[in-house]
């Protein structure tokens, strides 16, 4: 059958179960567009205000379904305004296809109008990028991209389709997505032997040699990485935790990956981590690391990290191994396979007195009530008592992303939607949008600060164009909250360019999209708030008023020790 | 720190764009290329680059190896021992020659280090060379008082000795295992 290059890419979407795009329409990419037209019934395409709202919120799509998000733009502006959003997913290996197209070949390396290089932009913060020259090329190497960005540690991946290409004819024929790999380019990848498309096999050599330290050990920790997310991996993490006995550290990113109310947790790691954790990671004797890379947020100080443990590392991805933290052992393979692998090979341990030296130090931060105002930790504690156990929490990057990081209790991956890696401020209204257009039936909340907000509140316009009922929580301190806090504590309390004096009316905002929104200043209203945005079946928007000086702790510095707490 | 010299072999699809995303990969994590020689091979649709760079120890030249593997243009890569393996440069230097005496100087110096004179102009003469740095280094310095006009390197190429070749042992076990401890 002969089909024009537009069409041969929506039926490879479908042959790829894709059923929901993000995008936004432009010249370069509109005979793709035009070829949507006639797909309407069996691809559904959101169009959001801005591309970098599209790439988060294909991310967040990605990240709280596990499947492989879609996003189109177009050529020039609209391709790099996906910048962010791509290296975004990247830092935190979400997969996501993004489809670029550029000018015809004939007006390539002219500076034609809206020409960009954009697989050259992309090249550092995607797996693979593509340039696509002609219609004939094209099943193939979206097929290859999207089993590129789902295998191994999944990853974005760009396919920039010149417009030519989008209009010529050539020969199509349907392969159902199993059939994939016996073909063109990527049989001929997985044939190469030096590629793992699919993960590779755990060493048994590996698994007994663990399954052995563990045996010895006296005071062993788990640390829950993102890779325990991706991996889905959270059933035989609860099994493991359990037979060890041992307390589980959770990152960031690993946030879902081992419930959040059981009580091997310690809570969060790292720079922000319980006194719990660290001291924890400081006292073991044997560190066992699932899908973490030990970044400067979590080891700290990597010499001194964790120094009078064995540290094993087990991660899909071999180029994590050592990177940052040198470990004595390390497994390769997906961290699911690696688990159920150990779980049949270790029997029940009993660490009674190294859990009540690890439990005697707290797992969460309590705060002192200061007065009427409203806290960010009686924020948490009210959307954790009244909105539903498996409401999805897509947040932006500062102070309330660490707030309700540590004092949510993440029960599932996919639960939390959080730059970690990149930390990108604007990244959370797109992917709650993301979030919510794959879980109609889920609440979803969108957590941020009024400088995170202020960056992509455009989106409101999405979240009413759709009438998703999305809740925003604005943590509203009138400042660059985190930015303020690091001034604060290690700046001598100079506030260069960080308070926020004058901010938009955020009621009035909500209500120019035409959405509801209320302004809170005392716990009572907060919740009255919160109840009126759960059933009101709308987008919401609660400006909830906070302390300017309110911090996140505990706090450690970058690159000091992982005990020596600069706030407690 | 002190930085040790290490030689890889890189087998990558000969299409464009990939030798700069190899290229790219060593800026990226913060290593600057000694020497870069790229060309053909006898599959004319794969390429072989030859890379040499300056790391702090194996344990880093072995991660740059695992970050190489993760791109999917190469198909392998081989961290080659100094000890197994040859490495050979070619390169060209013209050198001033306006005097008799100075032409049969040069090209005397070029015949010891078994060089070869491949242009000659009334005033100037291409000399080149084949080796290892030592042996280049040294006519580059004999050759400098007579004033150098202008000096090309190709870059290092290098093979293993022996009939090892690149696909042999790429994902041998020690390559990936560094760091273990022995356990028992
Ligand atoms: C795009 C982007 N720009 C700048 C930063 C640096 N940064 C990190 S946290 C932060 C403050 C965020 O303020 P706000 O959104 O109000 O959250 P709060 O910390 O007050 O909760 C800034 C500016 C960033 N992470 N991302």
């Amino acid at each position: 059958m002969k089909l024009t290059g537009a069409r041969i890419l929506l039926e490879c979407l479908l042959e790829q179960g894709v059923d929901t795009v993000f995008g936004y329409p432009g010249g370069t990419i509109l005979n793709v567009y035009d070829a949507l037209y006639d797909y309407r019934d069996k691809i559904t395409h959101i169009r959001t205000a801005h591309e970098q709202g599209a790439a988060h919120a294909a991310d967040g799509y990605a990240r709280s379904t596990g499947k492989v998000g879609v996003c189109f733009a177009t050529s020039g502006p609209g391709a790099t305004n996906l910048v962010t959003g791509i290296a975004t997913a990247y830092m935190d290996s979400s997969p996501v296809v993004f489809i670029t197209c550029n000018v015809g070949e004939n007006l390539i390396g002219r500076d034609s109008f809206q020409e960009v290089d954009i697989t050259g932009i992309t090249m550092p913060i995607t797996k693979c990028n593509y340039l696509v020259r002609h219609a004939d090329q094209l099943a193939d190497i979206v097929r290859e991209g999207f089993a590129i960005a789902r295998s191994g540690r999944p990853g974005p991946v760009l396919i920039d389709i010149l417009k030519n290409a989008t209009a010529e004819e050539t020969e199509y024929a349907f392969l159902p997505r199993e059939k994939h790999h016996t073909r063109g380019r990527l049989a001929a990848l997985i044939g190469r032997a030096s590629h793992d498309m699919t993960a590779p096999e755990p060493d048994i050599e590996d698994i007994d040699t663990l399954a052995h330290l563990i045996g010895e050990a006296e005071r062993p920790l788990i640390i829950c990485g993102g890779g325990v997310v991706r991996g889905r991996a959270h059933e035989e993490l609860a099994e493991f935790a359990q037979k060890v006995d041992a307390p589980v550290a959770i990152t960031v990113m690993g946030a879902g990956g081992f419930n959040g109310r059981n009580p091997l947790t310690t809570g969060m790691i790292g720079m922000h981590g319980s006194q719990a954790s660290n001291m924890a990671v400081d006292a073991c004797d044997l560190l066992i690391a699932l899908g973490c890379r030990f970044s400067d947020r979590v080891a700290l100080n990597p010499a001194t990290f964790a120094k009078q443990a064995v540290i094993v590392q087990v991660d899909i991805d071999r180029s994590e191994i050592n990177k940052n933290v040198q470990t004595s052992h390390h497994i390769v393979g997906d961290v699911k396979r690696v688990l159920s692998l150990l779980n049949e090979r270790i029997g029940q341990k009993d660490n009674k007195a190294w859990k009540d030296y690890v439990f005697s130090f707290p797992t969460e931060t309590e705060y002192e009530l200061t007065g009427e105002a409203l806290t960010p930790k009686q924020i948490s504690d009210i959307v954790a008592r009244t909105a539903p156990w498996d409401t999805i929490v897509a947040t932006d990057v500062g102070q309330h992303q660490i707030w309700v990081t540590q004092h949510f209790h993440y029960d599932y991956p996919g639960q939390l939607l959080t730059s970690g890696g990149f930390g990108s401020m604007g990244f959370g209204l797109g992917a709650a949008i993301g979030a919510k257009i794959s879980h109609p039936d889920k609440t979803v909340l969108h957590i941020t600060g009024d400088g995170s907000f202020r960056m992509n509140c455009n989106e409101l316009a999405t979240v009413a164009y759709y009438d998703l009922p999305i809740i925003t929580i604005i943590f509203d301190n009138r400042t660059l909250g985190m930015v303020r806090q690091w001034q604060t504590l290690i700046y001598n309390q100079r506030y260069c360019e960080t308070d926020i004096k004058k901010e938009p009316d955020f009621v009035k905002l909500a209500e120019a999209y035409g959405l509801s929104g209320r302004r809170v200043n005392n716990a009572a209203d907060f919740e009255a708030a919160l109840k009126e945005a759960l059933t009101c079946g709308h987008g919401y928007v609660i400006d909830a008023v906070i302390d300017v000086d309110e911090k996140v702790r505990p706090m450690v510095n970058g690159g000091d020790h992982i005990t020596q707490f600069l706030l407690n | 720190m002190r930085k040790n010299r290490y030689t890889l072999a890189v087998l990558v699809d000969n299409e464009s764009g990939v030798l700069s995303q190899v290229s790219r990969l060593f800026s990226r994590k913060g290593y600057n290329i000694e020497s870069l020689a790229v060309g053909t091979t006898d599959t004319p649709t794969v390429s072989r680059i030859t890379i040499e760079v300056m790391a702090e120890d194996d344990a880093r030249a072995r991660l740059l190896c695992n970050q190489l593997r993760k791109l999917f243009p190469v198909h392998s890569v081989k961290l080659l021992d100094s000890s197994h393996s040859i490495r050979r440069e070619l390169v060209l230097i013209k050198v001033k020659a306006g005097t008799t005496e100075a032409r049969s100087e040069i090209i005397q110096i070029a015949n010891i280090f078994r060089g070869s004179v491949i242009d000659v102009a009334p005033t100037s003469l291409t000399i080149a060379v084949i080796g290892e740095e030592a042996k280049t280094d040294a006519i580059e310095t004999l050759l400098e008082k007579h004033g150098i006009l202008e000096l090309v390197r190709t870059g290092v190429v290098a093979l293993e000795r022996g009939a090892y070749t690149i696909d042999d042992d790429t994902k041998e076990k020690g390559e990936f295992n560094y760091g273990k401890v022995a356990f028992s």
